[in-house]
């Protein structure tokens, strides 16, 4: 299998915090694959290192054979890579259609004369967009909603818009950062369900943040374990569940040695 | 009983709130100084109308919270007016005790003999306490009455005043054609309405209304401004009646109108621009006057007889002045634009103001004195001609700077409704997730600052043009002020809304030049309450509607 993303000894400080060390992650093409860990480990600043947002200090980010690592955050979406947020970050004054539209922006062309003098090419490309735009409202089970006002929604409905959004600029790569953030598990499932869909019929690959190790373990094929700025452990989902230094870094010492204690007898 | 205990308590904080904003109103002197201009003949002065004013709308106010219980209203009205007459009592009773004078310049004499109506001022206490409470008492009563009544009767009041407060400029435009001035004679009386027009103004609308109550209802009537009612052939129709009266304009209102409309139809220019600068893309720019001046200067330079031979030999008519002069606010816009391209909200805000100051005091600088003049500023600046015919006074302009407001509101909506316009949303909703969408942050912000400078730069040859010559100190920092006011109050991002602001900000105070002294007072007052009541603004932008589904596309996901 193709590697689309590799991670070289990724570091990023601030100041005297490593909020990032020595990070190395290859993610398969078309896989899913998640990063967990506590909170504060490191995986939201990982993002914002890949997406632009960071620059690392050291190390390299190979995407599609291409380093990436530095750029800003707009060349990065060009090249294919897109995001959600952990905390929803719609333009929320934005009708649903909008933020959409917005999204595809870096496949739009026309400029400011082309939009005064509303041209042909201005047009079609206009129509096109926005039947994108609804295509994938559609997909995210939206439809009805494009005129709403982004602000106004659910919260499921503001998640799913964000991928929407995210996916209209037709990454090869979407960061899903923690999708199941503050659902219940209906909704989690629900969403987990939508993740293999995009993944299937959309042929993306996948690379999600989540800090609840359970979320996480019925759709990745792959999961790194970070804790404390460095990876900690990698594999499949088995792998991980049963990783005494994963249970200790979401369980404490304790708990882990009396894990292992219990093993014992 | 505990309900009506706390009503009255409210009705009488209510008569606290009103007293204490009259005797605002008369310690700033407005009472007196509007004592001898009627609105209605010799009954009613605008400085009694101030006072009545504000007793009937703060009792009115609180019998509408009574709800259904008329009797309550009635009383509630009628304390609140009796506390405010109280308080102004209170206020004459402390102008026998001492001499107020020394720290409110406007207690005057004068003043308590009119908040005394002129009697002594014990019996003028009892009066006002007595006064107030019986309009306290019949604006309860006017609240329980019947809605369709009750909204007539407030109608007449309203526009009785209205027309009395306007009469002078009504007279003005009548007095256009000198047998209709004369026949209309008689319905004005010193400054206002006489008491014949006031009744006939009255008459008028109560016909209005009792022909509203018997015609037939239309239930699918739209408001006059509803999109619906501008398309399809009717639509056709509705936008040529509505062009042919904003061309005829100038020649119905006159010159003085004109002039007021052609001073609105700037800052709508300028507003436009500004409104891409902070109401699509979310750059709070405080030194817009900057490329106004630009704009005009460099007109002024290529036009002037003075000046123009120096640089290039001949002077340049006005056409040919004005597309540089457009080009160089563009460019001043880039310009200033790249510095602060990394600056966000009120950092933004504070250079930007330093470069508008930066501009007008470079126009004064012995620097540039002899290309721009100084403080003498430029003369002869060319007017607009076409032909043999020279745009000369203020009803010609007029069509320059119309043609000047359409052309930049054309711009404006097509920007709005494309990509750019999107990029430009995104950013001012949230410029990180803009840039990581793919927006150049870049280019987005400088398209916008050269946008917003270009109409700027049309505004201020248009103004160069009309004023003829330019000094420094028509570039100063309220003419910034004024528009960023102007699209705040009308509805940041909304075009409709730089148009209502633009009136609402600058026809106004025209109109009612009797209270320029009281402008800024007014001014700050009415920010203060957009800003608590009508934050989006009186005209504004609305969430674009677009057609949800592609041919019988049925919503089958529907979300809950």
């Amino acid at each position: 299998m193709d590697t689309i993303l590799r991670a070289k000894e990724v570091t990023k400080r601030f100041g005297g915090l490593v909020a990032v060390n020595k990070l190395n992650i290859d993610i398969r093409k078309e896989s899913i694959s998640a990063v967990i860990g506590p909170n504060g480990a490191g995986k939201t600043t990982f993002f914002n290192c890949i997406t632009g947002f960071y620059s690392p200090e050291e190390g390299s980010i190979i995407f599609d054979g291409n380093e990436i690592q530095g750029l800003s955050t707009d060349v990065i979406t060009r090249t294919g890579i897109s995001r959600t947020y952990q905390n929803i970050r719609l333009f929320s004054s934005m009708t649903a259609l909008e933020n959409v539209l917005v999204g595809q922006h870096p496949h739009l062309t026309t400029g400011w004369l082309g939009a005064v003098a509303r041209t042909g090419k201005f047009r079609r490309e206009e129509a096109d967009a926005l039947e994108e735009a609804r295509r994938l409202l559609k997909f995210v089970g939206l439809s009805s909603l494009g005129n709403q006002v982004a602000r106004n929604m659910s919260y499921g409905a503001q998640r799913r818009l964000e991928m929407a959004r995210a996916m209209a600029s037709r990454p090869k790569l979407l960061l899903l950062d923690e999708p199941t953030a503050g659902m219940n598990p209906n909704e989690t499932e629900e969403m987990n369900e939508f993740i293999r869909k995009l993944r299937g019929e959309m042929g993306i690959t996948i690379l999600l943040i989540e800090h609840d190790m359970r979320v996480v373990m019925g759709i990745s094929e792959q999961i790194s374990v970070m804790d404390f700025g460095e990876k900690i452990a990698e594999g499949t989902p088995q792998d991980i569940q049963n990783n005494p230094r994963v249970i200790e870094a979401y369980l404490g010492r304790g708990a882990a040695s009396g894990l292992e204690s219990a093993k014992a007898h | 009983m505990q309900q009506e205990k706390s009503y009255l308590r409210q009705a009488l904080e209510q008569g606290l709130v009103g007293g204490a904003i009259i005797v605002l109103i008369a310690l700033l002197g407005i009472v007196e100084a509007f004592k001898e201009r009627s609105i209605v003949g010799t009954v009613l002065s605008m400085g009694q109308t101030f006072i009545i004013g504000t007793q009937f709308l703060i009792s009115y106010r609180t019998a509408r919270k009574a709800g259904s219980d008329q009797k309550m209203a009635i009383t509630g009205g009628a304390v609140t007016g009796a506390v405010s007459g109280l308080v102004l009592a209170f206020l004459v009773l402390l102008s026998m005790l001492f001499d107020l004078r020394p720290v409110f310049l406007n207690a005057s004499p004068a003043l308590f003999s009119i908040l005394a109506f002129g009697q002594s001022q014990i019996v003028g206490m009892v009066l006002l306490v007595v006064f107030g409470a019986g309009i306290g008492a019949l604006a309860g009563v006017i609240d329980t009455l019947a809605v369709r009544i009750r909204s007539t009767i407030l109608q007449i009041v309203a526009i009785v005043v209205l027309t009395g407060l306007l009469a002078e400029l009504i007279k003005l435009v009548l007095g256009q054609w000198p047998s209709i001035g004369r026949a209309m004679n008689w319905m004005f009386a010193g400054k206002g309405l006489s008491i014949i027009g006031a009744v006939v103004v009255a008459l008028v609308v109560l016909v209005y209304n009792v022909y509203q109550a018997y015609a037939p209802v239309d239930p699918k009537k739209k408001p006059f401004f509803d999109a619906e009612n501008w398309r399809g052939s009717k639509g056709y129709v509705r936008i040529a009646i509505s062009v042919a009266v904003l061309l005829i304009l100038p020649q119905i209102l006159g010159v003085y109108m004109s002039e007021v409309l052609d001073q609105v139809g700037l800052y709508i220019l300028m507003g436009l621009g500004l409104n891409i600068v902070v109401g699509y893309a979310g750059l709070l720019d405080l030194g817009y006057v900057a490329f106004f001046a630009i704009g005009a200067y460099v007109v002024g330079v290529m036009t002037s007889p003075e000046i123009a031979p120096k640089f290039f030999g001949m002077t340049f008519t006005w056409w040919e002045a004005v597309i540089p002069a457009v080009l160089v606010a563009t460019s001043f816009g880039v310009i200033l634009g790249i510095p602060v391209l990394r600056m966000r909200g009120d950092y933004l805000a504070i250079v930007t103001l330093g470069f508008g100051e930066i501009i007008r005091i470079v126009a004064l600088s012995d620097l540039l004195k002899p290309v721009i003049g100084g403080s003498q500023g430029i003369q002869g600046i060319a007017k607009p001609a076409i032909g043999g015919f020279v745009f000369q006074d203020q009803q010609s302009l007029y069509y320059i700077i119309l043609a000047g407001v359409f052309l930049a509101a054309f711009v404006a909506i097509r920007l709005r409704d494309s990509r750019l316009g999107r990029s430009w949303m995104a950013m001012r909703e949230d410029e990180d997730v803009a840039e990581a969408m793919g927006i150049h942050l870049v280019t987005t912000k400088l398209l916008a600052f050269a946008t917003g400078a270009a109409f700027s730069g049309l505004s201020g040859a248009i103004f160069a043009a009309k004023i003829g010559s330019i000094y420094p100190h028509s570039f100063n920092l309220m003419v910034s002020i004024n528009v960023l006011a102007l699209i705040i109050v009308g509805g940041l991002g909304s075009i409709p809304g730089v148009v209502v602001g633009s009136f609402a900000l600058v026809g106004l105070p025209e109109l009612l030049r009797e209270f320029a002294d009281y402008r800024l007072l007014v001014y700050g007052a009415l920010l203060v309450w957009m800003m608590l009541n009508r934050r989006e603004g009186l005209w504004p932008e609305e969430a674009h509607q677009r057609e949800l589904y592609i041919d019988k596309d049925t919503p089958a996901d529907a979300e809950a």
